[in-house]
């Protein structure tokens, strides 16, 4: 178990959280147009990579807002974590 | 040490520790179950004898030995139900061929029903499964007592048992000797298990693949095969290719050692608990995985405190049970909860992961499969549908239902 900052609510224990994946992928602007590919990448698709990750969680047992963390999958720090609407540099 | 020495005061190596050389006919990235597993068909069944097996830790150490041996074949669709039904016929088989004690114990799978729900879906399984020729079984909440007296089937429990499904083939095994039987098994058929070789690239020249950069040097390799579960996104990375998993970590634990009091394998989805007790003795619990994606092969304990909930529900007799050591792998989640074994983007690279979960049942089906695929270029007919161009097909193979959470 890890501590997370919530932007709104300050730092609390994880299980206060759910996780919701990968930050910053935006819904298609024009689903209609996309290839079977490009439709499975948006769906099924994510970045899995080792060291700084941006993810979302949502503060469900306080605030119940979205958030953005910065997270290490190789350590699990905590490098600071942002508002939806801004973006990772502003990470604290 | 001087290795007379060793030999004095130990038993003797299992297989070889070999440098690798320059080039080999096949390359499998990897040595756990299933990468070892790829290997040993490969030279068994296909008549390759130019193969070597790298792994970037040692064989033992990742999750061929984090699991919690559950062995069993009651998927629900028919690709699934194929799939662990040849691997479990393979398991059925596998000490005799081997030629090693690997405690295969058939001793019976339950699948707890606590809801109307349950009990509409594990009928349905049951059905299914009897269709697909795989054994199975619908036991009322009575029969669960006969054949399972330590669950708690009282009206007052917080999850109510209404019935089970039982597998009678399915059960558990040594994981460990597995791994040794393996490697061993390997070794005899002149396969080299190179140990503490990190893969750190992948050479791939007009889209075909001709060898890997690793810690001991460049390997040419005319065929390669990625086995390497939690961590098969990085190595498709270095092809440039994308896989659609997850690496998340999966907790499991094990009790002080206990007199035999469990006589099989009770798993629930709806609690989310799994359970088996060791031929030693220590009670075998494994969770659901931590929500977040990591490589760091460890979890939270507060999902090890949600597992021990559930089970004490269960098991009321194992209140008094005591933790002797919890630990964590990394394992690679797929969307549709079924893995992906087959081609890739890049001619003569071969992926086999995204087991997730439930990887440990299926080593021999998997190696079989897999070793086909590398060796003809072409996926065996089991394997076929688990191909990663599913996922823009539409075709997937949705487990999550079915097999849910808890493998």
């Amino acid at each position: 178990m890890f501590q997370i900052r919530c932007p709104y609510c300050g730092p609390r224990d994880e299980p206060e959280f759910k996780y919701g994946g990968q930050a910053h992928v935006a819904y298609p602007s024009d689903p209609e147009a996309l290839s079977d590919e490009e439709w499975a990448r948006f769906l099924f698709f994510r970045d899995n990579s080792k060291g700084r990750y941006a993810e979302r969680w949502n503060h469900a047992a306080g605030c119940r807002r979205w958030f953005n963390v910065i997270r290490d999958t190789g350590t699990h720090e905590l490098v600071g974590s942002y508002r939806v609407g801004e973006q990772p540099a502003d990470a604290r | 040490m001087d290795p007379n020495e060793h030999a004095l005061h130990n038993a003797p190596f299992l297989w070889r520790t070999p440098e690798p050389k320059s080039s080999y006919e096949a390359v499998v990235v990897g040595g756990g179950l299933h990468g070892l597993a790829t290997a040993y068909y490969l030279a068994k069944n296909h008549g390759l004898s130019d193969i070597a097996v790298v792994e970037r830790g040692w064989i033992g150490n990742g999750n061929a030995v984090r699991n919690t041996t559950i062995i069993r074949s009651n998927y629900l669709w028919d690709e699934s139900a194929a799939m662990y039904e040849h691997a479990l016929k393979l398991w059925e088989g596998w000490t005799e061929e081997l030629d090693y004690e690997i405690l295969f114990s058939q001793r019976g799978v339950l699948n707890l029903a606590h809801n109307l729900h349950d009990v509409r879906e594990s009928v349905r399984r049951v059905n299914a499964n009897r269709l697909n020729g795989v054994d199975a079984e619908w036991l009322d909440a009575e029969q669960v007592k006969e054949f399972c007296p330590v669950v708690d089937i009282s009206p007052e429990a917080r999850y109510p048992v209404m019935g089970a499904t039982l597998q009678r083939r399915g059960g558990i095994a040594r994981h460990d000797a597995v791994i040794f039987a393996l490697g061993r098994a390997c070794d005899a058929l002149g396969v080299d298990i190179i140990q503490g070789c990190e893969v750190t690239g992948i050479d791939v020249t007009d889209g075909r693949v001709t060898g890997l950069q690793t810690s001991k040097g460049p390997i040419a390799a005319g065929k390669v095969g990625l086995v390497a579960a939690g961590r098969s996104s990085l190595l498709a990375a270095m092809a440039g290719f994308d896989l659609p998993i997850q690496s998340h970590p999966l907790q499991a634990l094990v009790s002080e050692v206990y007199e035999q009091v469990l006589n099989c394998v009770v798993m629930s989805n709806a609690v989310h608990v799994y359970v088996s007790q060791a031929h030693k003795g220590e009670l075998v619990m494994g969770a659901g995985i931590d929500a977040f994606n990591s490589y760091a092969q460890r979890g939270g304990l507060h999902v090890i405190e949600e597992q021990m909930s559930a089970g004490m529900q269960l098991f009321p007799h194992f209140s008094r049970a005591r933790l002797l050591r919890t630990w964590g792998g990394i394992v690679d989640v797929c969307p549709d909860a079924s893995p992906i074994v087959g081609l890739t983007p890049v001619e003569n690279l071969y992926v086999n992961c995204g087991w997730g979960t439930g990887g440990f049942k299926a080593t021999p089906g998997s190696g079989y499969v897999m070793a086909h695929t590398i060796a003809t270029g072409e996926p065996h007919e089991l394997n076929r549908p688990f191909s990663l161009t599913r996922f823009e097909t539409g075709e997937l193979i949705d487990e999550h239902g079915a097999a849910a959470v808890a493998h």
